[in-house]
Order: C-alpha cells, then sequence, then structure tokens
C-alpha cells in the first residue's frame, strides 16, 4: 500500500474558492501569531484581540488605522501596477521619502507665501508625485541601460534616499526654530492639509488615493497601456513578438508607481509631521508594507482599499500592544511577515489541486 | 537479471483530471523487435511508454517482464529491469563532457576516478552500435544528433535491453535519420528491443517491424507497414481520411512582395547568425526555407518580422526600404507572423482568448484609440476568428492556457491571417500539432497563396515543404545553399544541401 501526493493543475478556480483560500491563509497566519504569543507566555486569544480591537473596534483606532491605510493604499496601488509588469519594485520607502523630500523642499522655499493655499499645496503634491517618480525612474534606468535586476536596485536606492535624508536634516536643512533637534522647520501653516475634525485624515489625501484606484483599475484593464503591462508581466517574449516596447513601459509603469508613492510621502509631511525629519519616521515601512497590501489585493486596485485598511488596522493594533502588552515592536513586523508567507503559500493551492492517492501495489524483486 | 524475454503491458489504464489518457491498452515486445507507436498529439504514446519507464503509475492494468508481473515505480526501476528511454528533449548536463555526463546516472561505475574508468567503455559501445561520440567533448558543442547518440550510449550501458524514443527523428537531419535507423537495425539485430514513439508515417514504415496504433488513448489496432499503406495507418491514426498531397492551384507568379539583399544578422551570442541572404518573394507564391534548426533562420525572420536590427543588408517590402523598422512598423505594414514556439512567442496564457487574439494589432484602429481599448470590436473580431478557424474553445472568456496546440495555432493562424496581410511569415507552423491540425494550418497557408498573399514558410519538415511549397531555399550556417523547385529537385538533394553537403548556384534575380 502507497499513498502518493498528487498535484495538479486547477485550471480555472472560482472567485469563492480563492475567497476560501485566502480567509483560510489568513487564518492560518493568526493562528501562527497565536502561537507566537504563546511562546513568548502572552494570552494568545488576549493579544490578537487586543490587535483588532485596538485597530478596528475603538474610535481613536477606526481613525488612526484610516489614516495609516491612506499611504498604504497609494503605495500598495502604485506597486500592483508594477507588479503587474512583474517589475519588482521594493523601492517604495525611498520613493515615498523622494516625494516627501521634494515635497519639503518645495513649502520650505515658498515658506509663509502670498500664494493661496491651493495653488502652493498642489505645488507640493506635484513635487512629492516628481520626486517619487524620480526615484524610481532611477531603478527603470539602471534597468533598462544596464540590465540591473531592479529588486536589488530599487532596495539599494532606500538606502541611498535614507542616507540623504539624514545629512539634510542635520546638515543644510537643520531648522533654526527646532531648538537643536534634527527637524527641518515646520511647513507654514496654511501648507497643512486639512483633515477631518478630530482625526488625522486628510480630505485631500482621501480624494487623491480614491481617484488613483479608480484611474489604476481603468488604466490596466481598458488601456493600451494596461493593456501591454499585462502582457509584458504575463510573457515577457510575447510582448517582444507582439512589438511592445518593454524598455517604454517599465519606465511609464516606474512613473506611475514611484508617483503615488511620493503622494504619499508629500501626505505624511504636510499632515502628520509638518517637517521633514528621521527618514524611518517619513516612511514607517509603508513602503514594504504595501508590497503586502497589493499581495492581499492579488494586484487588483479595486481590492487595495480593504487590505490597506487591514494591514493599517494591524499596525495600529501592533502599536497597542507594544505598550499595554510589553512585546517588542518587531512583533507587527512578525505579523505581516507571518501573513505574507501564508499568503504565498495559499496562492499555491488556488493554482494547484492537491489529492492522496492510496493504491496497493507489488514490488518486483 | 537473466535474458530479456520481452515486455508485455495488459489493459493500462491512467487518467488525468479525470481525463482518460491511456484505456485499456494492451502492447508487447519482444527481443530483437523495432515496434512504432503511432498516434496523434495527445493519443496517449507518451503517457504509455512513461508507465512502462516508471515515470507514471497506471491506474489499472499490469506491466509483465517475461511472464512475471513488476511494478515500475521509477525510471532507477525501470532501468534495472532493462529499459531505457530518450525522450524528445535531452536530459544532459550542457557544460559536461559526454563522459561525466554518462557516468553521473551509472549506478556501476566506481566512486574513484569514474570518468577515466567509463572513457573506454563509452568508445566500445559506440564501435558495437555505430554510434560515433568523442566522451570528451562538452555537450554543449554537440548537434542535436551527436546529444541523441549520448543517450542511446547511456541508456544501453546502464542495462537496457528495451529502448523507448520518443519522436527521435524531431531534431535530426535527414542524414542522421538514416544513421539512427542503422543503428537501430543494428540493436534489434543483436536481439534488443526498440519502441519508437512517433507521428511520422514516413519513419514508422522505413524502421518498424510492426505498429501499434492509439487514438484518444485507446489501441486502434496493430499493423504491419510493410503491407500497410500509409493512407491506411494515416485513417487508423486519425479516424477518418486525411489529405496527404495538397491540392494547389498553378497560380503564375504575383507581383513582387519582399525582396531581401545580401542580409547579414547577427544573433543573440554575438556571431553573425545571417550571412549574405538574397532572395525575393512573390504574391501567390510560397517560399519555403528549409533546414535543421539554428542554422540562421530564427535571425532571418526576426529580422524581416522587424524583432532584430540585421547588421546589414536590404529588406525591402513591396519596394519601400524596412530594413531596421520596428516589430510594430513592420506588422503595420502588412506583415504577419506565425512564431515559432507557438506558446513562448505567440500567445500569453494567462490573458483569456479575446485578449490574445489581438495581441500585436492591439494598438491599432479598430481595436483601440489613442488611450483605451475598444473591448466590443475586440470580442467581436474574437468571435469572428474562433468561428472562422474553428477553434475548438469553451468562450472567448477562458484563459488562453485552457486550449489544446492545435487550437493555439489555429487562433494564432486566424489572428495573423485575418488582416490580410501583404506577407504571411510561418515558422515551423505544424510543428508538434496532430494530423488533423497540421491539414488544417497547411491548408490555410496556400489559402493565403491563392488569395495573393505571399508567405514565407520556416520549416524543418521536408514533408510539408514538398507538400506546399513553390519554392524552397535550404539554409545552413547562415547562408543558402540553393533555391530550388521542389517539383523538379529530388527530395535528397535537399537533404544534402540541409547538411551542407552541396550547394547549387543560386538563380539570377529576375
Amino acid at each position: 500500500m502507497t499513498i502518493r501526493l498528487i498535484e495538479e493543475d486547477r485550471n480555472e478556480p472560482t472567485v469563492l474558492f480563492s475567497a476560501l483560500i485566502l480567509a483560510a491563509s489568513l487564518a492560518a497566519g493568526l493562528l501562527t501569531m497565536a502561537a507566537i504569543f504563546a511562546a513568548s507566555g502572552k494570552d494568545p486569544v488576549a493579544g490578537l484581540w487586543r490587535i483588532f480591537r485596538s485597530g478596528f473596534f475603538t474610535s481613536y483606532g477606526i481613525g488612526e488605522t484610516l489614516s495609516r491605510a491612506l499611504p498604504l493604499a497609494l503605495v500598495g496601488t502604485g506597486l500592483a501596477v508594477a507588479f503587474r509588469g512583474k517589475f519588482w519594485n521594493i523601492g517604495g520607502e525611498g520613493q515615498i521619502l523622494a516625494g516627501a523630500t521634494c515635497a519639503t523642499w518645495v513649502a520650505l522655499t515658498l515658506g509663509p507665501t502670498a500664494f493661496p493655499a491651493p495653488i502652493a499645496i498642489a505645488l507640493m503634491l506635484l513635487a512629492g508625485a516628481a520626486g517619487g517618480a524620480f526615484w524610481a525612474f532611477l531603478a527603470a534606468l539602471l534597468k533598462n541601460r544596464a540590465e540591473m535586476n531592479e529588486t536589488i536596485s530599487t532596495l539599494m536606492l532606500n538606502y541611498v534616499l535614507a542616507e540623504f535624508v539624514r545629512f539634510l536634516i542635520v546638515g543644510p536643512w537643520k531648522g533654526k526654530t527646532q531648538h537643536g533637534f534634527p527637524y527641518t522647520d515646520n511647513i507654514a501653516d496654511k501648507l497643512v492639509l486639512a483633515t477631518f475634525p478630530g482625526t488625522r485624515i486628510p480630505y485631500l489625501t482621501v480624494v487623491v488615493a480614491g481617484l488613483a484606484m479608480a484611474a489604476a483599475h481603468i488604466l490596466l484593464r481598458r488601456t493600451k497601456f494596461g493593456y501591454e503591462i499585462r502582457v509584458l508581466g504575463e510573457n515577457r517574449e510575447a510582448a517582444r513578438y507582439a512589438g511592445i516596447d518593454a524598455k517604454k513601459l517599465t519606465i511609464l509603469m516606474m512613473l506611475v508607481s514611484g508617483g503615488l508613492a511620493g503622494i504619499a510621502g508629500f501626505s505624511e509631511i504636510a499632515t502628520n509631521h509638518k517637517h521633514m525629519t528621521y527618514p524611518d519616521t517619513i516612511s514607517a515601512g509603508y513602503g514594504f508594507t504595501g508590497i503586502i497590501v497589493a499581495r492581499l489585493a492579488g494586484l487588483d486596485p479595486r481590492f487595495i482599499p480593504f487590505a490597506a485598511l487591514f494591514f493599517a488596522g494591524i499596525l495600529v493594533g501592533g502599536d497597542s500592544i507594544q505598550i499595554a502588552m510589553g512585546l517588542p515592536a518587531a512583533t507587527v513586523q512578525v505579523f505581516q511577515g507571518v501573513i505574507l508567507v501564508f499568503l504565498i503559500m495559499g496562492e499555491y493551492f488556488v493554482r494547484n489541486r492537491l489529492r492522496l492517492s492510496f493504491r496497493g501495489g507489488h514490488r518486483h524483486g | 537479471m537473466g535474458k530479456f524475454e520481452g515486455v508485455e503491458m495488459k489493459g493500462i489504464s491512467k487518467s488525468f483530471n479525470g481525463v482518460f489518457a491511456n484505456r485499456d491498452v494492451d502492447f508487447h515486445v519482444g527481443p530483437g523487435e523495432i515496434v512504432g507507436l503511432l498516434g496523434e498529439n495527445g493519443a496517449g504514446k507518451t503517457t504509455l511508454m512513461n508507465i512502462l519507464y516508471g515515470l507514471y503509475r497506471p491506474d489499472g492494468g499490469e506491466i509483465l517482464i517475461g511472464g512475471k508481473p513488476v511494478s515500475m515505480d521509477s525510471p532507477r526501476g525501470a532501468m534495472r529491469a532493462g529499459i531505457g528511454m530518450v525522450h524528445q528533449h535531452f536530459m544532459l548536463v550542457q557544460n559536461h563532457t559526454v563522459a561525466e555526463n554518462v557516468v553521473l546516472g551509472d549506478e556501476k561505475a566506481p566512486f574513484f576516478f569514474p570518468v577515466k574508468a567509463t572513457i573506454h567503455r563509452i568508445e566500445e559501445f559506440g564501435r558495437h552500435f555505430g554510434l560515433q561520440v568523442n566522451p570528451a567533448s562538452p555537450v554543449w558543442q554537440l548537434s542535436a544528433g551527436e546529444q541523441q547518440r549520448v543517450e542511446i550510449v547511456k541508456a544501453l550501458m546502464y542495462g537496457a535491453e528495451l529502448l523507448i524514443l520518443d519522436e527521435p527523428t524531431s531534431v535530426l537531419t535527414p542524414i542522421e535519420v538514416k544513421e539512427l535507423f542503422s543503428t537501430l537495425r543494428a540493436m534489434a539485430a543483436q536481439g534488443k528491443a526498440v519502441v519508437i514513439i512517433s507521428h511520422k508515417l514516413e519513419e514508422i514504415t522505413d524502421v518498424c517491424s510492426r505498429v501499434a496504433i492509439l487514438r484518444k488513448g485507446a489501441l486502434v489496432g496493430e499493423a504491419d507497414p510493410a503491407v500497410t499503406s500509409r493512407q491506411e495507418l494515416a485513417r487508423m491514426m486519425v479516424g477518418r481520411d486525411v489529405v496527404l498531397s495538397m491540392p494547389r492551384a498553378e497560380l503564375p507568379r504575383g507581383s513582387n512582395v519582399l525582396d531581401v539583399d545580401d542580409l547579414h544578422v547577427m544573433g543573440d551570442r554575438g556571431t553573425e547568425m545571417v550571412s549574405g541572404v538574397t532572395f525575393r518573394l512573390y504574391r501567390n507564391e510560397i517560399f519555403g526555407i528549409a533546414g535543421v534548426s539554428g542554422n540562421g533562420q530564427r535571425e532571418l525572420v526576426e529580422a524581416i518580422t522587424g524583432l532584430r536590427k540585421p547588421k546589414s543588408g536590404s529588406v525591402l517590402l513591396e519596394g519601400a526600404e524596412t530594413a531596421g523598422e520596428s516589430a510594430k512598423v513592420m506588422s503595420r505594414l502588412g506583415v504577419a507572423h506565425v512564431p515559432e514556439e507557438r506558446i513562448k512567442f505567440g500567445i500569453v496564457p494567462n490573458l483569456l482568448i479575446y485578449e490574445n487574439a489581438v495581441l500585436k494589432s492591439h494598438h491599432a484602429k479598430p481595436f483601440s484609440d489613442v488611450v483605451f481599448l475598444d473591448y466590443d470590436v475586440i470580442r467581436a473580431h474574437a468571435e469572428g476568428i474562433v468561428e472562422k478557424y474553428s477553434v475548438s474553445a469553451p468562450s472567448i472568456d477562458a484563459p488562453m492556457k485552457n486550449l489544446s496546440g492545435g487550437n493555439i495555432q489555429k487562433l494564432i493562424i486566424g489572428r495573423e491571417i485575418s488582416g490580410g496581410p501583404a506577407l504571411l511569415v510561418a515558422s515551423h507552423p505544424t510543428y508538434g500539432l496532430d494530423v488533423g491540425a497540421t491539414e488544417y494550418i497547411r491548408l490555410r497557408l496556400i489559402e493565403r497563396r491563392d488569395a495573393g498573399g505571399a508567405v514565407l514558410l520556416v520549416s524543418e519538415d521536408l514533408e510539408e515543404i514538398y507538400a506546399i511549397c513553390d519554392r524552397v531555399a535550404v539554409m545552413y550556417r547562415g547562408r543558402f545553399m540553393g533555391v530550388v523547385e521542389p517539383s523538379t529537385t529530388p527530395v535528397e538533394d535537399v537533404g544534402l544541401m540541409m547538411a551542407g553537403g552541396k550547394q547549387v548556384p543560386q538563380e539570377a534575380l529576375p
């Protein structure tokens, strides 16, 4: 009697099946987290519950979750576009920082300007988008000209920009009004984005993120550009055969991807920080978490809001368990990593069908 | 083990995903026999032999060796039982030498200095069966025919009494085929058994002493190729009458479409792959390029279709210089292209059928404007192709990867012909397709010619070249060995030219 595990292609997974696998992946991720809580001597049920309660079921938590979902949604949408074309942009952090830097520069240059606020803010937004797009463009250029692997170039460009920002805030941009702290001066009050009362949710960013997701969906599904991205991502050789200019496309999709991350950087500066400071504080890991958001949404911009809210809630809940349960800050990163691993495993089950085969058999000697 | 007494497979059944690949098949082969296993693609030939070789386990039925039931659970077990198999795609380590490759799977090789101990055995086997290979050559330097010899030597050295060959001639020149067949006859004369998996009638009737025919996973029957006509074998294989020779109207040569002059093209590895090719192609003409793959055909086709910039020379399309133009421009100028390796180049497997139906024309009217695609027009176009070119598909919303090879090719042909191109370039359009789909594709190419198109056909299959081409150029090492008319040239001459053994001066261009 032999038992074998047989792996077969699953040709067309149904939506329901995909949803079930997604739920199962998340459940498996939560169970693993529970085990990690238990192993560090904490009550697993209370730990998990605290994460979700703080993130999703308290009024403060909901506000914070929405606030943190905005940069995740912007970055995740951009990454979904690049990932569709199989350009592995993991430089979200650097692109956010580049956007933040350029937006800050515009704000500091304008100072307490005579420009009407909407125009000044629009200039900051455009500068943010341009900064993120430029930083992403460098990676596309390295890929096109030097065939440099984008995973490496985008990752390394993160460090370059982080060091540059550190240099700026202790050097030429160090604020005279900040009592020696490594901050730039604050941006003028009229350049700070208006928020929903009592929250840190800026009206402008909500609108821009919503438009970005809608536009990305239309881009991928309805336009020539999106069609070519999907062809390139699914079969590079066929794209060449079809006369698709992969280099041009790589640059365009990285401009979109980096531009959206840059807008997230602008929004963080103009809403929460009001000045440039340590790079980790500004980008806050959104560039990396955005990867998981894009993955969880199945690279479909329509699902980005849900994925962004989910992970924003976990980030908020994670902050809360650090304080309440005395767990290390890395707990949240572990949580994200665990979820990502199970999502990727779940994708395998969506694509393949496994079954056990029981059969008898005699061996020849 | 003792003397080889033959293998018998009884009532073998095997299904994948609920689809029968083999259904209650009986098959046997004895010492000294060369048995052909004939059938269309998907008829279950390779599955049956993979079961015998221990790669798959049957759902039902049994395998007997010398009358005793055995269970094959791995290729290693099959090798111990005296069964060897040479797959269609060779399984050799390219950077290793022949001897190193042979030693790699050899259970009898000593632990220390195994290569040294094996070299003389390789040479001995080579002499014995007429399989000349240099044990010290790295595999990547060998031609396809030589690599196949290495695989055969490997199987014999591991003790194979029964050798299974999967589509062995698909990569060989006619001369190499002859050499292979004489090796196989030598093996049979010494009491070894051979099974050849094939869908090519010619080779089956040439070398086999008996033929078993599979259709849709079931055994249709057996035949003696000495007394059974090819027509009859084809009917058993396909289940209906097949047109082996293609009806073609005699048409006067039309106006000039393509004028290639002294074209030089570099390959991916930085060596010149096309070295001064000159020819003209006219409307109402199918111009064949025969030759073994890798002699510059791909680079020539890519230069003509805009996928590769030529190093020098000119490509005139209806009188206008197009050398160096992009694939997008060439497509707009009326050059259609049925690419080789259709799944790798011609389609996007994970996109839907209707999305694949406009690949390459997606950027032009009526399928799109400056920014947006018009999916209504695209879907209607896809429906049209599916219907007109009898693509058997559940719906145009299905992923392309769900289609069979023949239906994928029909969709590609339909997509490329539908725009009424001035020039249709088709690379190995029927490679790996079954008889039915092959016949269909060839008829469409002829139809295109009759409708006033110029067709450039690249093929390794001389039967195909002879069946449909008006003129044939034979390509060898980047040059044309000559341009001949099939109607007045013996096929042996073309075979010789393919191997570089004969050259005819090229006709003066009219």
